[in-house]
């Protein structure tokens, strides 16, 4: 894919992630091995640290970068009574090996309790320690959600920890590069979330294997941070690598003044530096795709993987319909999982459970987007909602605004910061057959719970199906009455 | 890591596709802290399931997986792949496989091999009139044979060699070590710092 200039200027146009990549490269492979890259920032969390520290012990190896390592504390900590100790005997284990593991090694912690703590994706970017132009690896897939800044940012194994806790470096070969562009402008109530899940929905669960996505356009320029960590978030969930999005304004706008941001000199620096990054006119994507903005739906997923969705105002679609057999088996067996029926429309299906949460969707202005849709209104009888921020920052910043009271008033609960229900590793689970519309990442059979069904979702479209009981956009609701002193749910489109 | 040639052992079909990392092994073992013992987390929900390929007898010493589509997609837990070699798994073979569950397998000694769609269809059937019958996986050559059938499959060079060789990431990045020095002594003031906290 390589092109030489007519002029003979051997410098080719790059993208963004192959200028990030060739700023990285520490030694260049040859002959079929991978290149040596350097990495900036290492996330840590307690699931997939504790074998990669027991490695390094083992091996009598110190973690090579501790300025360039941080760990905090998400998958398994409870959300409710978190003054109290772990009352899950193995989750309180890992937890307080990675405690050990950080004290040993010297590695910076925030634990449960600390006004840092958090979803690992949530607290990078909100320390600051997020930028663009950087490599950033963590032992979780969702990684990519920091390539929203135009870093390279993808998710590693525990063996890989391993090595970057000893190198502060990764043999890879590069990865393919994929352009997304989505022109246009973006409903009142379509957000990010349903942006990505129909990008999903078009290129398949696989469609990205071996590549970087980068998202590019006029709808996704106009995007906030926090709508462009959602985009980049889920670029896991079509099969790609990393998730990028070229920095700009609104960028270094974000990173400015946040408590690990470049200051003065190194700032002018760093911006001069970042305005580069962008890809060049003419570069060359192994592949690209093409989305209209204006087209796009309020998305729901209908299945067991992020790719089966479908537009809310849409139905259950026909297995029979499938061309591919593999496809059409998964999605029988699929709808069977779920216990729907081909043809039941969207709005139909009634959920047990909303889930408010996850590094996909709970920082502030997502929150603030729920808490749009549903102040001044209860929810429906019998749903559970729960209200989960990414951290506990987030939870601070929720309060001070007093969203905390629109939850409770509403009917919802308030919890602390962890992964919570996105996983289900701490108490917060579906029950077997229980339905659950959530805006986490993940709609795996079992993910949320043994046998709990999930249907992911927008915070706007959480919020209305929690009003209503069911799959529902803000579009959908009864008007407030007149002269109730709230918002009404038409400004609720302010997250796109 | 063990070097690994060639091996024959018992193969098991499992006629899924997009085998995600969350049926491979379900989020609530990733609890542990060890690297070993992950045997009783493989496909735990299916496994509850007496009909699931595995709880059947002919299968019950398999060591190669012959896998649907899209094996491995979802998480980046690298349990997936101990709970697949604890079991006793050594190859997984499938007509594609989620990236990260590639890397992590190579890492771990597990061959992943990428095989032809149409093969899988074919390797199939022959585990299938034959349950029990044993394949032969001889990585040297990239290719598998399993009754009258020999089929060819993917898996790329370095981690191809690493494997053959049975050698170690980590060592092999620390003859780089002054290049890497090299490279942090040029980083720039402005790249992120965890420390000190502000
Ligand atoms: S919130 Fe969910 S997807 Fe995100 S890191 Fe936690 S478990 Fe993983």
């Amino acid at each position: 894919m390589s092109i030489s200039d007519a002029s003979g200027i051997p410098e080719r146009p790059r993208t963004l992630a192959e200028k990030v990549w060739d700023d990285h490269l520490v030694v260049k492979g040859e002959d079929g091995q991978p290149d040596l890259i350097y990495i900036d920032l290492h996330l840590v969390h307690e699931v997939t640290s504790p074998q990669a520290f027991d490695g390094l012990r083992a091996e009598g190896r110190p973690v090579r970068r501790l300025d360039l390592t941080i760990a905090t504390e998400d998958h398994n900590t409870p959300t409710l009574d978190i003054d109290k100790p772990i009352a899950d005997l193995t989750s309180r284990t890992q937890i307080e090996t990675l405690r050990r593991n950080a004290e040993e090694f010297g590695v910076r912690l925030h634990s449960l309790g600390d006004k840092e703590q958090g979803i690992v994706h949530v607290v990078g970017p909100q320390l600051g320690l997020t930028m663009p132009g950087i490599t950033v690896v963590c032992g979780d897939s969702h990684t990519s959600t920091h390539g929203a800044f135009g870093a390279m940012a993808f998710g590693i194994g525990t063996s890989e920890v391993e090595h970057v806790m000893a190198t502060q470096t990764l043999p890879l070969k590069p990865f393919k590069t994929m352009a997304i562009t989505v022109e246009g402008e973006l409903k009142p109530g379509v957000t990010a979330k349903d942006v990505i899940l129909a990008i999903i929905a078009k290129i398949g669960a696989n469609g990205g294997q071996g590549y970087v996505l980068e998202f590019r356009g006029s709808a996704i320029r106009s995007l906030s941070m926090e709508g462009r960590m959602t985009m980049c978030n889920m670029s896991i969930e079509a099969g790609a690598r990393a998730g990028m999005i070229a920095p700009d304004e609104i960028t270094f706008e974000y990173v400015k003044g946040r408590p690990h941001a470049p200051q003065g000199e190194d700032w002018d620096d760093a911006v001069a530096y970042w305005r580069t990054l962008p890809s060049d006119e003419g570069a060359v994507y192994d592949a690209e795709v093409y989305l209209d903005a204006a087209e796009l739906e309020p998305f729901v997923t209908w299945g067991t993987n992020p790719g089966q969705g479908v537009s809310l105002s849409g139905a259950v679609p026909s297995p029979a319909g499938i061309a591919d057999s593999n496809e059409r088996a998964a999605a029988e067996r699929a709808l069977e999982y779920m216990d729907l029926a081909p043809g039941t429309p969207m709005k139909d299906v009634a959920v047990d459970a909303v889930f408010m949460g996850s590094c996909t969707n709970s920082r502030i202005e997502d929150l603030r987007a729920f808490a749009s849709v549903v102040r001044g209104r209860t929810k429906a009888d019998g749903v559970r909602v729960m209200v989960v921020p990414g951290s506990a920052r987030v939870r601070l910043e929720a309060e001070a605004e007093g969203l905390d009271k629109v939850f409770t008033d509403f009917g919802a609960e308030w919890r602390f910061a962890g992964c919570s229900m996105c996983l289900g590793m701490n108490p917060d689970q579906l029950a077997p057959g229980e339905r659950c519309a959530s805006t986490s990442n993940r709609n795996f059979e079992g993910r949320q719970g043994k046998g709990g069904r999930t249907h992911l979702v927008s915070p706007l479209v959480a919020a209305a199906t929690a009003v209503r009981g069911t799959l529902s956009s803000p579009s959908d609701l009864d008007p407030l009455p007149a002269g109730s002193a709230v918002g009404s749910p038409a400004t609720a489109g302010a997250e796109a | 890591m063990e070097k690994f040639t060639t091996h024959t052992g018992v193969a098991a079909p499992l006629r899924r596709s997009a085998v995600d990392t969350d049926q491979i092994i379900p989020a609530v073992y990733l609890k542990r802290v060890t690297k070993t013992g992950f045997e009783d987390a493989l496909f735990a929900s299916w496994r509850q399931d007496p009909a699931f390929v595995l709880n059947q007898p002919a299968y019950a010493a398999a060591s190669v997986l012959v896998a649907g589509p899209d094996f491995g997609t979802g998480s980046s837990r690298e349990h997936a792949v101990w709970a697949l070699r604890d079991y006793g798994f050594r190859v997984v073979l499938s007509s594609r496989f989620a990236d990260i569950f590639r890397g992590n397998a190579g890492k771990q000694g597990l061959v992943a091999g990428v095989i032809d769609e149409a093969d899988l269809e074919r390797v199939w059937n022959v585990i299938e009139a034959q349950p029990g019958i044993a394949m032969t996986v001889d990585l040297e050559a990239r290719r598998a044979s399993i009754g009258d059938l020999q089929i060819a499959f993917d898996i790329d060079d370095y981690t191809r060699w690493r494997l053959l060789e049975g050698l170690d990431d980590i060592g092999l990045t620390l003859r780089n070590e002054d290049k890497i020095a090299q490279f942090e002594a040029r980083r720039e003031a402005w790249r992120p710092r965890t420390l000190p906290v502000p």
